[in-house]
């Protein structure tokens, strides 16, 4: 009895219209029939926060969106982060120079979350990116490392493409 | 996830019809941040999944109209918790949407779709309870509305009838000058639910409404009309006595993996206190 329902959907810049089942989220749908596998799935409740995508300029847990409701919406999901050209933005650059990525599970997901902050509060306080980043684990523990890399980035500012950064500059504390 | 059938009506009137031809093999789905989860986890088993996002008169607007804010169905915490009219007239209720799970939680769970899963725990409930919320609900034979104290059975029961949709949460704007806050404990910030959830507000004529949830199978409101709760001068030991009938009703759960009852019984005492004592300072305050 499954349902098949066309969508459209912008993901990362580029319409795409599929058929997707009913109860397909819209994790699956980017992951496996997209073939977009940044987006990680983990522990599928929205506690873990590897999901994170943006749709429609807000971030989400992708594993509790079914891909029909984002139907019409505009999606970015970690592959869309990177500039034109394909060097890193000055977020990554940041989470690269500050060795937050250990294992690298979560990373899409804070990525996603990072972006979303510095979005609306260009030059967060730590305290302010700590609360605003509860929403994604990292079981490596790379907290501090994460936090200081969204300060560095948040200093170089969001125009800054991420090869062509200066050294990593040293995070406000 | 079992599969199921979806629709997206675009009227309420669709919503209603939809809802009442399928009664209990239909499930609302507005943010999702639980249906999903109990829809993978095979809990509900769904033969209908009603989106109500797309219905016109469930638009996430909040308006202020007839000395009642207005806060649509489909109004997310993300936007409770930052309007400026709820800030100023309802903290309580901005602080608790602010404190639901995560930016990706509340950027989803809507306010509506917290209340009608009727969860003990649901962060929102006291201060609703607190500041005297209606639930607007449509149904085959009109619309009605229901005060949040009638609202809730048990968790996940409530006293919405078959093919009941609510349309909107209603708030009265004080007539008095209060101040109150959202207080809670939990054991992780940004994913847990509480351990205890509650709200304390006082009025410039000394009346304290207080509501508490996750120690017992609904929130509890419950009213000190002494004064001497707001009384900033009344010994502790009076205060304490009063804490101590207003708690009467909590029965927290033995078999709760988040806390024990004794502890939820202890914090509730001291969130008390400590709600109440920000609560009268932000009364002098005039926030």
């Amino acid at each position: 009895m499954t349902q098949l329902i066309p969508i459209s959907v912008t993901v990362n810049g580029r319409p795409r219209s599929i058929e997707v089942a009913s109860h397909h989220t819209l994790l699956e749908v980017l992951r496996d029939d997209l073939e977009l596998t940044g987006t990680k799935e983990c522990c599928l409740v929205g506690e873990c926060g590897a999901c994170t995508v943006s749709l429609n300029g807000r971030i989400v847990d992708s594993c509790l969106v079914l891909a029909v409701e984002a139907d019409g919406g505009e999606i970015t999901t970690v592959e869309g982060l990177a500039l034109a050209d394909g060097s890193l933005s000055a977020l990554q650059q940041a989470f690269l120079d500050m060795g937050a990525v250990q294992c690298g599970f979560c990373i899409p997901g804070q990525l996603m979350a990072a972006q979303d902050l510095l979005t609306r509060i260009p030059h967060p306080t730590v305290t302010e990116i700590q609360e605003d980043l509860a929403g994604n684990l990292c079981r490596c523990g790379c907290y501090e490392q994460i936090t200081e890399a969204v300060v560095a980035a948040s200093e170089r500012g969001p125009a800054t493409p991420g090869r062509a950064a200066p050294a990593a500059a040293e995070p406000g504390r | 996830m079992q599969s199921f059938a979806y629709a997206r009506p675009e009227t309420l009137a669709e919503a209603i019809a939809l809802l009442d031809a399928h009664g209990p093999e239909a499930r609302l789905l507005a943010g999702g941040t639980d249906l999903v989860i109990r829809l993978r986890d095979g809990t509900l088993r769904p033969a209908i999944v009603i989106d109500l996002k797309r219905v016109a008169e469930l638009d996430p607007a909040i308006r202020e109209t007839g000395g009642r804010l207005v806060l649509g169905a489909t109004t997310v915490m993300t936007d409770i918790a930052a309007d400026p009219r709820v800030r100023r007239h309802f903290i309580a209720l901005a602080e608790a949407a602010a404190v639901v799970g995560s930016v990706q939680i509340r950027n989803r769970a809507t306010l509506a779709g917290n209340i009608c899963n009727a969860s003990p725990a649901a962060d929102t409930a006291p201060s609703l309870l607190v500041y005297g919320a209606d639930v607007v609900a449509a149904g085959p034979s009109g619309s009605r509305r229901i005060p949040i104290s009638e609202l809730f059975v048990r968790s996940g029961v409530t006293t919405l009838e078959r093919g009941e949709v609510v349309t909107a949460i209603e708030l009265p704007l004080p007539a008095r000058r209060i101040g109150a806050v959202h207080v809670r404990r939990t054991r992780r910030r940004g994913h847990d639910l509480a351990s205890v959830t509650m709200t304390v507000a006082v009025d410039e004529e000394g009346l304290t409404r207080l509501a508490y949830g996750s120690v017992g199978p609904r929130p509890v409101l419950v009213v000190d009309e002494s004064g001497v709760l707001a009384d900033p001068a009344a010994p502790d030991a009076a205060k304490a006595a009063i804490f101590e009938r207003m708690f009467a009703d909590a029965s927290p759960s033995p078999r709760s993996m988040r806390a024990g009852p004794e502890y939820r019984l202890a914090m509730l005492r001291v969130l008390g206190a400590r709600a109440l004592r920000i609560a009268i300072e932000r009364l002098a305050g005039g926030e």
